[in-house]
């Protein structure tokens, strides 16, 4: 149990690193690391303080510790992934209604290089 | 092509991927039996010379800048018929599967019915048109599911050789089916309680370039729309069912 849990909070260092690494060379914007954040550092109280896991086992009325860890942990994950999708849903409808502008630009913009070369 | 002038103005759209084959003798067609009609093909950033042979067959051309599926490209040409100031828009398939001999039925059936959308369809009357099994099965699932959902029956609900008023143009500039949109679309005028009317008409087999919808696609496709006609119904506007429906006069067309 003790090693599960230290490898638990190995994991959630080694992703907490690499989020603000990432965060600091730009390759993850600010406001979408926050939940990454928020995540791994409760997965890393978590894994940290067995009182309050084990209060969160006893609250959701689980029989074992590591088991609401996983839990926790594939809750959190499938938060996270719905956010995503939401987040890639709402930047393709953006993504299609630009390029349909830009399309629409560039035609008014032959049309009227055209009536101008018609007119010279 | 310029603003539209007069209040019975039309313009055939041709959405077009990779149809360099196809396309010229489509937009030639259409300029036979719809003389004076501005076409415009929608390219979808083909990777062959479709731009080109459209435009020397005499179209103008929407170039989108990369490919955004069907849907995303007739939305592309509703949105520049609506901002041009048409009042009619028909769209024509650019693989030369749609007859335009049946522009000017559709084109009539929009003006004196008054309803928002007139499909061109391949079942109202026995026309020699031939789907595949699996298509036609298809079909005749959406018919029933769509049955209830319209309040009336469809005979040919994926036919995207379709016409529509300046109020559909309106709606589908703003909202649009992004893929696989015949069926959706219909939903989305219902939500509305905009009518539709169907004109029998001929369809050719596609003659050069490949479908969209594959044989592997069909099971994608069956549940892509059907989640999206599920979405639709639940975008329900009270406020639409409590508007009194407009009837122009003289039309005997209910939906």
């Amino acid at each position: 149990m003790d090693h599960l849990l230290n490898v638990t909070t190995g994991l959630s260092i080694v992703l907490l690193i690499i989020v603000l690494v990432s965060v600091r060379r730009a390759h993850i914007r600010v406001e979408y690391s926050v939940s990454w954040l928020i995540a791994t550092s409760a997965m890393l109280v978590l894994s940290r303080a067995r009182p309050v896991l084990d209060a969160v086992r006893r609250l959701i009325g689980l029989p074992d510790t590591p088991l609401t860890l996983f839990l926790l942990a594939g809750g959190v994950l499938l938060i996270m992934f719905f956010r995503f999708s939401v987040i890639i849903s709402h930047l393709r409808d953006d993504n299609i209604a630009l390029a349909q502008r830009v399309a629409i630009l560039e035609y008014h913009l032959r049309s009227f290089k055209n009536h101008e070369k018609q007119e010279a | 092509m310029t603003r539209a002038a007069n209040p019975d103005s039309l313009l055939v759209i041709v959405p077009a991927f990779n149809e360099q084959g196809a396309i010229a003798g489509v937009v030639q067609s259409v300029h036979q039996h719809v003389p004076g009609v501005p076409v415009l093909v929608i390219d979808d950033c083909s990777a062959d010379d479709t731009i080109l042979a459209a435009r020397q067959a005499g179209a103008e051309v929407l170039a989108l800048p990369y490919h955004l599926g069907l849907g995303g490209c007739v939305q592309a040409g509703y949105k520049l018929a609506y901002e041009l100031g048409f009042e009619y828009v028909i769209r024509v398939d650019g693989d030369g599967q749609h007859d335009p001999c049946d522009i000017p039925r559709i084109f009539e059936k929009l003006r004196s019915s008054g309803c928002e959308m007139v499909i061109g369809s391949r079942f109202v009357a026995e026309n020699g048109s031939r789907t595949g099994a699996v298509r036609s099965l298809g079909i005749r699932f959406f018919r029933l599911l769509l049955r209830p959902i319209l309040g009336k029956p469809v005979h040919d609900p994926t036919s995207g050789f379709v016409g529509v008023n300046r109020k559909a143009l309106g709606v589908f500039s703003r909202t649009f089916p992004l893929e696989y949109p015949e069926i959706e679309a219909l939903v989305v005028l219902q939500r509305r309680r905009f009518r539709f009317e169907e004109v029998p008409c001929a369809m050719h087999p596609r003659t050069t370039g490949r479908s969209s919808i594959t044989a592997l696609k069909s099971l994608y496709y069956i549940f892509h729309v059907l989640m999206g006609v599920f979405v639709n119904v639940l975008k329900f506007d009270r406020r639409a069912l409590r508007a009194p429906r407009h009837r122009p006069p003289g039309s005997g067309a209910g939906g």
